[in-house]
């Protein structure tokens, strides 16, 4: 097998040279080394080291991938509605999908983050944000289910999110565009972006114990762009950092007008601060509609609560709680080092990546070594906070991460590489090209204080030549490397679903022993649960028809339903009486408008029906659950509206109306 | 596909519902059941007490209703839906008669360490060419095993 695939890895490689030397990078082709086929190779019935969580961009779903293999273990649905998984089909999960404005069944999806304790993974839940409608998601790592999603007010485009604190005592999500705040008129000329328009930063606390997010409050600045962040940690760690551009408040054709200063920021926020003065009573309410909706694992429900405030500081008012740092030139990412004594910026039209030191910033920050201010924050000078800065590293810096051994590495979205560099003398040590225009790029743990350094994978918008055509749409890839070594060695490249932009990676066995292999059916708290066959039944209340159905190996029960009118709200209200791992059934009636269910093992889900002819119509399970699958079906006979059949179920029997009928 | 692998074949058990059963695939069945319990003997496994964590399970000469009781609930929630109460095929075996057919420890791991003994035991092997479904795993606790092989014999007239 393993000299199989080397002589497709070399045969691929000779291709690689023959048709498309022209490519740039012009190394396309050999810089897979000859072992990387074996050091990708997971025998069947092994499993990965690794689990990858990659962010599915406008997909609105996050993908789970095996690593080093590079294969795709499940997609969880976050922010769209999942046709594969039931999501925001059931009545149950409806409810996780809906926001101030509405229910919105495809979101934009875009970073990632796993909770931390003591700033290393912890592996209990991953956090995921929403761009376009601002929303924070967290994924619990038990079910691999999103259990909570909260809105943003006060903002648009919430793209410096979901970044964590190193206890995951805050989630943060900042703004990338300005706008008035909710509760003002927004009925505003654009062009007075000056004056009306503003950017927040929001802290989102995540309880220790069970994860709940609540919005703690937000910090209210001048009008600009931020565009990432990340948390400081050890000496840092009170710290938050955000990049930002447009310090010019530009308002229109951005390409030109927000690029025009040789410098933006980089603002260092005092969360500690804040927090205290949340605390003391500082903040002030402000009205807001934003929603928040959570999903229960013992009832089997999401419910959607309507939230009416926020807390707002101004930091104007709080002289010692944000600094603003120059940063050349337009910068994107914002990284910290393990140490927590480096933050890198990546100005990505800069020629050079500046490193600024956390306590050159403190010392600054005592001596008011200041640049004169902006909006009335203070602004320190560029060289009392540099530490240094890699030259001509490549063009187009965009996102650093970090290997634990003193080493950085960062992707280059136009020059369509990765350079590793030393973060004590800043000196280039390896640069090795990616097909291409790297976005983000992760490292396990690449961004705590404890990074497994043996795997590098690289996030590519472009992948062109790289797989076979499929028209004009082509999958984004990820491209992974071995940096174990001095040298970064190209081991595998694979397709991503969406647009993969950040991800998070760590070690399997953090995450696979506490994986939940079903729900169990002595806590089933849904209150449309059947508990046993016996219980199963179906009730008439008025136009709606609730069928408490129950799906075994290898039938529903009921599996005969009559007495349903055209017009009713059916209601089946399916629980799995399955206990065993990997058992979910399906369930589909012909012509339903809103597609199927999926239940899982112990789980109840429901399914709303409203039949609008009269007429036999089927359903049956559509997961292939055991050699009688085919044979785990029913009927539901609709008759007109206003029709004296009688309401009546059976299973493996005829109904009394139908004896009647037969013997007639 | 790994749900296909593990359909391919399996069936439910717990008691003898062989001769009882009006299969069209009767025939073929026999021979190839002949075939499987040929090469599955493992060496090892004791045919009379099934594998699992039950040696002994100590019964008492009169029926512990409390027990017997919890076990109709369990069973009503996890097991009706696939077995009757009489010699009836469903989608397992009817449970009369299940606890003269088997010894008590026999039930409790078959109960609790399915898939093993699904694999193993000659008689389980032969019930599932016949009711074709694999007995799930229910995931059982002790004592929900426990309580249901009181119910078990209660339904088998211990008073």
């Amino acid at each position: 097998m393993r000299k199989f695939l080397y002589s497709v890895y070399s045969f691929a490689s000779v291709l690689m040279l023959m048709n498309f030397s022209g490519c740039k990078p012009k190394s396309a082709g050999d810089a897979t080394g000859s072992d990387a086929a074996g050091k990708v190779y997971v025998a069947p019935g092994k499993y990965d080291e690794m689990y990858n969580f990659v962010s599915g961009g406008f997909s609105g779903q996050v993908s789970v991938y095996g690593i080093p293999s590079g294969r795709l273990l499940r997609v969880i649905p976050v922010f769209s509605v999942d046709p594969e998984k039931g999501w925001g089909y059931s009545e149950e999960t409806k409810p996780m999908l809906n926001t101030s404005h509405g229910e919105v069944p495809w979101g934009d999806q875009h970073h990632l983050d796993l909770s931390q304790t003591n700033g290393e993974i912890d592996g209990r839940w991953l956090f995921a944000n929403e761009n376009n409608t601002p929303r924070v998601a967290r994924i619990d790592l038990k079910t691999f289910r999103t259990a909570e999603i909260i809105e943003i007010p006060n903002s648009a485009g919430n793209h410096s999110s979901p970044f964590i604190t190193e206890n995951t005592e805050y989630v943060v999500a900042g703004t990338r565009f300005s706008v008035p705040l909710d509760n003002e008129n927004g009925d505003v000329p654009i062009s007075s972006y000056k004056k009306n328009f503003k950017g927040t930063l929001s802290f989102i606390s995540v309880a220790p114990k069970d994860g709940e997010m609540k919005l703690a409050f937000q910090l209210l600045l001048p009008g600009m762009n931020f565009d990432l962040s990340h948390s400081g940690k050890g000496p840092s760690g009170g710290w938050f950092f955000f990049s930002c551009y447009n310090s010019e408040q530009a308002h229109t054709l951005l390409e030109v007008n927000a690029s025009k200063r040789d410098k933006d920021y980089i603002l260092a926020v005092n969360w500690k601060k804040a927090e205290e003065y949340v605390r003391q009573g500082k903040g002030k309410k402000v009205k807001a509609n934003y929603t928040h909706n959570k999903y229960s694992e013992s009832t089997h429900n999401a419910t959607s609560t309507n939230e009416k405030e926020t807390i707002v500081l101004d930091v104007k008012d709080f002289p010692d709680l944000v600094y603003m740092i120059p940063c050349p030139k337009s910068p994107h990412g914002c990284d910290v080092d393990p140490t927590g004594e480096y933050i890198v910026g990546s100005g990505k039209l800069a020629a050079l990546i500046p490193v600024f030191s956390f306590s050159k910033i403190q010392k600054a920050i005592a001596n008011k070594t200041y640049d004169g201010s902006y909006g009335g924050i203070p602004v320190l000078k560029y060289e009392a906070a540099l530490y240094g800065e890699v030259k001509k590293p490549g063009l187009g810096p965009l996102h650093t991460e970090f290997d634990g051994k003193g080493n950085a590495y960062t992707t280059f979205f136009i020059s369509s590489e990765i350079v590793k560099w030393s973060i004590k003398d800043l000196k280039i040590l390896d640069r090795q090209p990616t097909y291409y225009s790297p976005g983000h790029l992760t490292i396990a743990g690449g961004n705590t204080k404890k990074p497994y350094g043996k795997y590098l994978i690289a996030y590519n918008k472009i992948t062109k030549d790289r797989f076979l055509p499929t028209g004009p749409e082509l999958a984004q890839s990820a491209q992974l490397f071995d940096i174990s070594g001095d040298k970064m060695k190209l081991l595998l490249d694979y397709p991503t679903i969406g647009e993969p932009h950040y991800a998070q990676m760590a070690p399997a066995d953090l995450i696979a022993k506490n994986s939940q292999k079903i729900f169990k059916l002595e806590e089933n708290k849904n209150p449309y649960v059947t508990m046993g066959e016996k219980n199963s039944k179906v009730v008439r209340e008025g136009n709606k028809v609730h069928v408490y159905m129950t799906a075994m190996r290898s039938h529903f029960s009921p599996d005969n339903i009559e007495g349903i009118q055209v017009g009713d709200e059916v209601y089946f209200h399916v629980t799995n009486l399955e206990q065993d791992w990997d058992v979910p059934h399906g369930f589909g009636v012909k012509g339903n408008l809103n597609a199927e269910l999926l239940v899982m093992p112990g789980e109840t889900s429901t399914l709303k029906w409203v039949p609008k002819k009269t007429g036999i119509f089927p359903f049956y399970c559509t997961d292939f659950c055991s050699a009688l699958h085919q044979e785990m079906q029913g009927y539901v006979r609709v008759s007109p509206k206003g029709s004296n059949v009688p309401l009546s179920f059976s299973l493996g029997k005829n109904s009394e109306a139908a004896e009647e009928a037969l013997k007639k | 596909m790994k749900k296909l692998f593990f359909i391919c074949a399996l069936a439910l058990v717990i008691a003898a519902c062989g001769g009882k059963v009006n299969s069209s695939s009767t025939e073929t069945s026999g021979e190839t059941g002949a075939e499987t319990a040929g090469t599955t003997e493992q060496s090892g496994y004791d045919p009379n007490r099934g594998e699992g964590k039950f040696t002994e399970v100590k019964l008492g000469e009169k029926l512990d209703h409390a027990m017997a009781g919890r076990g109709k609930q369990v069973a009503d929630l996890k097991c009706t839906s696939c077995h009757k109460l009489t010699d009836e095929k469903l989608v397992g075996p009817g449970w009369a008669g299940v606890t003269s057919r088997h010894k008590a420890e026999w039930i409790m791991n078959f109960m609790t360490n399915t898939d093993v003994m699904i694999d193993k035991d000659p008689k389980v092997q032969a019930m599932l060419e016949i009711c074709m479904v694999r007995m799930p795993n229910q995931s059982l606790t002790d004592e929900n095993a426990r309580d249901i092989l009181e119910y078990l014999r209660q339904n088998d007239g211990v008073k």
